[in-house]
């Protein structure tokens, strides 16, 4: 298993280096992004039919090529697929990876700003926005990118307040500020905003258009019952007109409120969660409005979610609604069982291309990311993954992963701490173990 | 025999541990009773059985499964073979032969597909935290004080969680349920047959012992210390255990000298009074009930290990354990399983070591116990997957690990840590026909459960409506709407 063969060719000679997985760690890291070439992969475009025996050449930070019996480049750092899957890199849901390390320990927390009558004297803050808490050296980064995750949406104040603040698309490859999209305001309705919402659903509604109308209103005074700053004002103001929004709803009666409430501001409303969207799923199709949903979800969590079932996936996809999936519980230290959950939607009923989709180019759509993220395309970024099987199944793992052009390091605190404990009776202490 | 039953010859319970055989589960209840013992020396069940088990198998026909993929959970793998179910138990399983069986028995092609023992789950709170979350449904911690061994987690079952009925499509037959995990000492679980009943004693698994639910760590420090009160540090959590285990001590003490003096004649004034924490406790003490402790770091697991020699009693699992793998042959030594998710981590301090093959670490040590739990109304339907993702682990790191070992993790092993693997948890003559049929190899995301058996009935049929029970919550919600 693991048994990625890397190969260098040299310019005149074919210095053939097969490298075990962990001579690959070391090496990878040294790599400079210059040129890679896979070779003999079964490559899921997912914007276009999949392309059996084909090689994929990668220059710098992008995909040059992508076809069968292609030569590799002179410097090109060979990755031998033998048939393995290509995918594009996944996307890991809405998280808060680089804002969270320990979920329960509040100095390593950063994704809601939590009402503070001291700090805030309005209600609303549609202002916050978490991307300078991002860090990309959080251990939770590795761990999720080595099992194919390439990039995230970063969430911003779930069960906070009813405007939870902004979050952006960011790269799961390290940088400090890989950025990739604009950022999307979150709003929580139903049940899980009802607590702060004077807890009743109707007043996130009161609530939310009287936030809209103070930021309607240029150079509005502040006043006692006002929700907005001025820079909450101009924030919000600025999501209405193809704004995207994500708002996070699960009953269908609220779904349809949130489609009314978009159309009327010009939001581009996303809707999370949907455990009913199912049931309104002719007039999201209909709005054009996409889904992010967990498809796991299949029990009445609360009297939201009466409706949630396992279909809910594939009922969405075949009345032509745009889905992409988010995990609903521990997103952010979970982030990797995301395929999994996309396996069983496709389980139940789901194409295996629209799985596939859900994962990569869907999201990276809604989200509008630059072209060619999400997929693999001549020009698109080179953001890949090269899997043992199926990836989608829970018995394959991934075998490389490429962001941005360079082959990734398989390391995680995790694999670290997995090889300092499977060595059996080992002479020295395990802290002196490190690599 | 396991060592939980060394010291329960003389208990009304014993007769869990004596049920060797293959026995009718009803012989063993006849066995057991005429052998039991004077009634105050139980301590689980110091007078006659209370709150006892009415469960009994749903109707059934014998039924022979052919041309399967059968994991018997004892480590075989058996291909183009058949398994007949009789009276409620496996009564053959045939090695790639034919079995020659009535003509009137139900003929079950298994061409393509799987079979395995019905699955288990060592720690569900399926019940006591039911769907929906309401708050009204907040009944799995008694958050009083930090020894609740009082209260048993049967007390606040709500078989209408359709949780249930979910894990059962995800062939879940048997499960323990606990109280949760803000106490050090959290009450008795309770371990269940996965049938719809109106009351958790239609539910109640015949002849189970009890679990102890105990905890280590964050959960009960944090709980108590944050109201100021004891415990409030690590070293405040095993203080408390040991008072709680030096009262229990003298609670056996003070009823044994009492029995002693009836024994012999003596005029004895006043009897002890009984007290439903001390039988608890007292009750791990004599091996009776089984403890299920809540423990995720290495070093506070060892600390409990030695305890539990300090006062001479079994743990027989830590449960979420994520750092389990860094004491697998201690683990082992101690005959104490751990009862483990495969991947969940970071959640909190005490579960950021954890890795993804935790199980396989803790399954590769000699005789090392490992189980795959749930402790999630979501996690409970897909053992298999879980299974599936810590065998996969393990193969990545250099391990052989086949799927007829590893669904040892989800059916033998948590058999074996509740005290029920004479009766459940492999496929082997004499035993309850919990059985699963598996549209395909279970160790997949695609895999579903087509039927499952539970004492030879039929209780799910994926293809039939009809055999899909529905709860008393979920009936009549969203009338109308359809797909």
């Amino acid at each position: 298993m693991n048994s990625l063969n890397l190969q260098r060719l040299g310019s005149k000679q074919l210095a053939r280096q097969i490298l075990t997985l962990v001579g690959l760690s070391l090496v990878a890291t040294q790599l400079a992004a210059a040129s890679l070439f896979i070779n003999d992969a079964t490559v899921h475009p997912v914007t276009s039919p999949v392309l059996q025996k084909a090689d994929i050449i990668i220059t710098d930070d992008r995909i040059t090529a992508v076809g069968p019996n292609l030569t590799a480049p002179e410097d090109a750092t060979v990755i031998e697929a033998q048939g393995r899957p290509v995918t594009p890199a996944l996307f890991a849901g809405i998280t808060a990876l680089g804002l969270e390390e320990i979920s329960a320990e509040v100095s390593s927390v950063d994704q809601s700003l939590q009402w503070d009558p001291a700090l805030n004297s309005t209600r609303l803050r549609p202002e916050f926005d978490v991307t300078p808490a991002f860090n990309p050296h959080s251990t939770a980064i590795p761990v999720t990118r080595i099992e194919g995750y390439g990039w995230t949406m970063l969430n911003a104040g779930r069960f906070a307040n009813i405007i939870g603040g902004r979050g952006r698309a960011v790269a799961l490859d390290g940088s400090y500020q890989n950025f990739l999209s604009d950022p999307i305001l979150f709003i929580s309705m139903g049940a899980t905003g009802s607590t702060i919402s004077g807890q009743s659903r109707a007043a996130q509604f009161m609530l939310l258009e009287q936030a809209m109308e103070e930021a309607r209103t240029e150079g509005m005074a502040w006043t006692p019952d006002a929700l907005l700053t001025a820079s909450g004002r101009r924030v919000l103001v600025g999501y209405s007109g193809n704004g995207t929004v994500v708002f996070e709803v699960d009953r269908a009666s609220d779904i349809l409120q949130v489609l009314q409430l978009a159309g009327k501001h010009q939001f581009n409303a996303v809707i999370n969660g949907g455990a009913e969207a199912w049931m309104v799923a002719s007039q999201l199709a209909e709005a054009g409005v996409p889904v992010l949903l967990d498809p796991l979800v299949n029990l009445p969590e609360n009297f939201d979610m009466l409706g949630a079932r396992l279909d809910n996936a594939a009922l969405l996809h075949s009345a032509g609604v745009t889905i992409a999936f988010s995990q609903r519980g521990d997103a952010t230290h979970n982030a990797r069982k995301l395929r999994q959950a996309a396996g069983n939607a496709v389980s139940y009923g789901l194409p295996f291309d629209t799985g596939l989709q859900a994962l990569t180019i869907n999201p990276a759509q809604i989200f509008s990311l630059p072209p060619g993220h999400g997929s693999i395309a001549v020009n698109a970024p080179a953001n890949l993954v090269m899997w043992t099987g199926d990836p989608l199944d829970v018995t394959s793992i991934a075998d490389a992963v490429i962001l941005g052009g360079r082959n990734m390091p398989m390391v995680s605190r995790q694999t670290l701490l997995r090889d300092r404990y499977l060595p059996q009776n080992p002479a020295m202490p395990r802290a002196y173990i490190k690599n | 025999m396991p060592s939980f039953c060394r010291s329960s010859a003389v208990l009304l319970i014993a007769f869990v541990c004596a049920a060797n055989s293959a026995k009718a589960q009803t012989e063993v209840q006849t066995e057991a009773q005429s052998e039991a013992q004077p009634k105050a020396q139980a301590y689980a069940q110091p007078d006659a059985e209370v709150y006892p088990s009415t469960y009994q198998p749903l109707p059934s026909e014998p039924v022979l499964i052919v041309n399967a993929t059968i994991l018997t959970g004892t480590g075989q793998r058996l291909d183009n073979s058949s398994l007949l179910l009789v009276d409620g138990k496996v009564a053959e399983l045939s090695d790639g032969k034919t079995i020659k069986a009535d003509q009137d028995v139900t003929k079950l092609d298994a061409e393509g597909r799987w079979v395995t023992p019905g699955l288990i789950d060592v720690h569900s709170h399926l019940g006591v935290y039911a769907s929906p979350g309401l708050e009204a449904h907040s009944d799995g911690n008694e958050m009083t004080a930090p020894s609740t061994a009082n209260v048993w987690a049967e007390h606040s079952i709500w078989p209408q969680d359709p949780g249930f009925t979910r894990a059962l499509a995800g062939g879940v037959t048997s499960m323990q349920i606990l109280p949760g995990s803000a106490n050090l000492i959290g009450g008795r679980g309770v371990t269940v047959k996965n049938v719809s009943s109106v009351s958790y004693q239609g539910m109640k698994f015949p002849g189970a012992p009890y679990g102890l639910k105990m905890a280590c760590g964050e959960n009960p420090k944090r709980v108590y210390g944050s109201k100021a009160l004891a415990p409030s540090t690590r070293m405040g959590n095993v203080a408390g255990y040991r008072a709680q285990w030096i009262e229990a001590q003298k609670y056996i003490a003070d009823w044994a000298k009492y029995q002693a003096d009836v024994g012999a004649g003596k005029e004895v004034t006043t009897r002890p009074v009984r007290d439903l924490r001390l039988e608890t406790l007292a009750g791990v003490l004599h091996g009776e009930i089984l403890v299920h402790m809540h423990c995720y770091r290495a070093d506070e697991m060892m600390t409990v290990l030695d305890m539990a020699d300090e006062f001479s009693y079994q743990i027989a699992a830590f449960h979420h354990a994520v750092e389990a793998y860094k004491i697998a042959d201690e683990l082992a030594e101690a005959k104490t399983c751990g009862a483990l998710w495969a991947d969940w981590w970071g959640f909190k301090a005490e579960a950021y070591d954890g890795i993804q093959e935790n199980i396989a670490i803790v399954d590769r040590a000699k005789r090392g116990c490992a189980i795959v739990h749930s402790d999630s109304a979501e996690g409970i339907q897909r053992l298999n997957q879980e299974a599936a993702k810590a065998m996969t682990s393990g193969i990545a790191s250099g391990m052989v690990i086949t799927p007829e070992h590893a669904i040892q993790w989800i059916t033998a092993n948590p058999a074996k840590s509740m005290g029920i693997l004479n009766q459940t948890g492999t496929l082997e003559p004499g035993k309850m026909a919990d059985v699963v049929i598996w549209d395909g190899n279970p160790f997949s995301v695609y895999a579903k459960a087509d039927q499952v058996f539970i004492d030879g009935a039929l209780v799910y049929d994926r293809h039939d409506p009809a055999k899909q029970p529905v709860t008393d919550f979920e009936l009549g919600q969203l009338q109308g709407v359809q797909p």
